[in-house]
């Protein structure tokens, strides 16, 4: 089947449209990365609300994953931004729970991964990278700017060092979003590669299958790495911007 | 129902125990960390590339609006990469880009 087609690895990021929706001149369709999304949001909703519907002293294994899930968000906050960090909580638990449960779904067979859209990786780290200059600006004032300005530099220096500083600072959504975007992308177009091989190759695909099957491991710990790194940043830009220097 | 086991010895089992431990250990730090490298490897990659890219357009669109020829982008090239390079040290020097590098995050804990 797949020797008559070329091999079509991007064929699986094609976004469709379930129900076009239409206002003026902007397309609001309800799309597969759109229902995906709607079923990755479910999908945690299920997970928390059952599995701490019994609130056991000794918790059974559901109760136990939503309480490892709370405890790794609450541990990694307190860690990086110390107890300053505790009230942006849910923001941090749900944007790692919609990352965590996006890429996991689409480690599922002809699902539909919505993270590897750089628009919408962007349009998470637009929000974080936002939120937090608002978070600076709110604690510190215009004192915040200090930021950009490094300490025990010359001052003919600084005419260097304060533009360099600033662009560094505007990098932060572009390399937060490339990196989950690209790292989900990559992978799941590798593995579809591999898996087009091991169809091609008949008998002789035991190779590729092989791979294919590390691949997928592989995957897996890609999907939650990178859900891990995008919120631990997010952790380390709001102490930054609480803390300042 | 049928009679229980005997109750096993504590004593065996702390000693079964201690010698089991070490083992557990030194097998869980190994697993941990190769992925972390290769996030590292990954990162530092991204910080660079991104830097350089988020300059030059920056750069670009000065040019646009302003109508001086490629300068403000040659000029941002050479800012973005300093960026980049600073993006990147900061990421090798600690796990993350905080100022705060190497001891933990000040204030309250």
């Amino acid at each position: 089947m797949a020797s008559e087609k070329a091999i079509d690895p991007l064929h699986q990021f094609e976004i469709k449209r379930l129900i076009p929706i239409k206002i003026g001149d902007l397309d609001l369709s309800f799309t597969n990365s759109s229902l995906w999304m709607v079923i990755a949001i479910a999908a945690v909703t299920v997970f928390l609300v059952v599995g701490m519907r019994r609130r056991a002293l000794v918790p059974g294994r559901w109760q136990s994953m939503a309480e490892v899930s709370y405890e790794f968000i609450a541990g990694m906050i307190s860690d990086n931004v110390g107890s300053a960090g505790r009230q942006y909580f849910p923001f941090i638990f749900t944007l790692f729970m919609f990352i965590l449960f996006g890429n996991m779904l689409g480690m599922v067979p002809y699902s539909f991964t919505y993270t590897s859209h750089i628009i919408v990786t962007f349009g998470m780290a637009i929000v974080v990278f936002l939120g937090v200059t608002i978070v600076g600006f709110v604690y510190h004032g215009a004192h915040f700017l200090s930021y950009f300005v490094p300490k025990g530099v010359p001052k003919f220096m600084l005419l260097l060092m304060v533009p360099i500083e600033v662009l560094s600072y505007l990098t932060r959504p572009v390399s937060l979003s490339i990196r989950l975007f690209a790292n989900m992308m990559a992978g799941h177009t590798m593995l579809k590669v591999f898996a087009a091989f091991t169809v091609m190759l008949g008998v002789f695909g035991i190779a590729p299958l092989a791979v294919n099957v590390a691949l997928t491991g592989f995957e897996f710990l890609v999907a939650f790495l990178q859900a891990y790194v995008f919120t631990v940043l997010t952790c380390i830009y709001l102490n930054d911007a609480i803390h300042l220097h | 129902m049928a009679s229980e086991p005997p109750p096993p010895n504590l004593d065996d089992i702390e000693q079964r125990l201690k010698k089991a431990r070490p083992a557990a250990v030194e097998e869980r730090t190994d697993i941990v960390d190769r992925p972390k490298a290769m996030g590292m490897a990954f990162r530092v990659s991204v910080e660079l590339v991104s830097a350089l890219a988020v300059s030059v357009g920056i750069g670009w669109l000065i040019d646009s609006w302003l109508g001086i020829g490629p300068w403000a982008m040659v000029v941002m090239f050479f800012f973005g990469a300093a960026a980049g390079i600073l993006n990147v040290y900061r990421v090798v020097e600690g796990l993350g880009f905080g100022r705060w590098t190497k001891e933990p995050p000040p204030g309250d804990k």
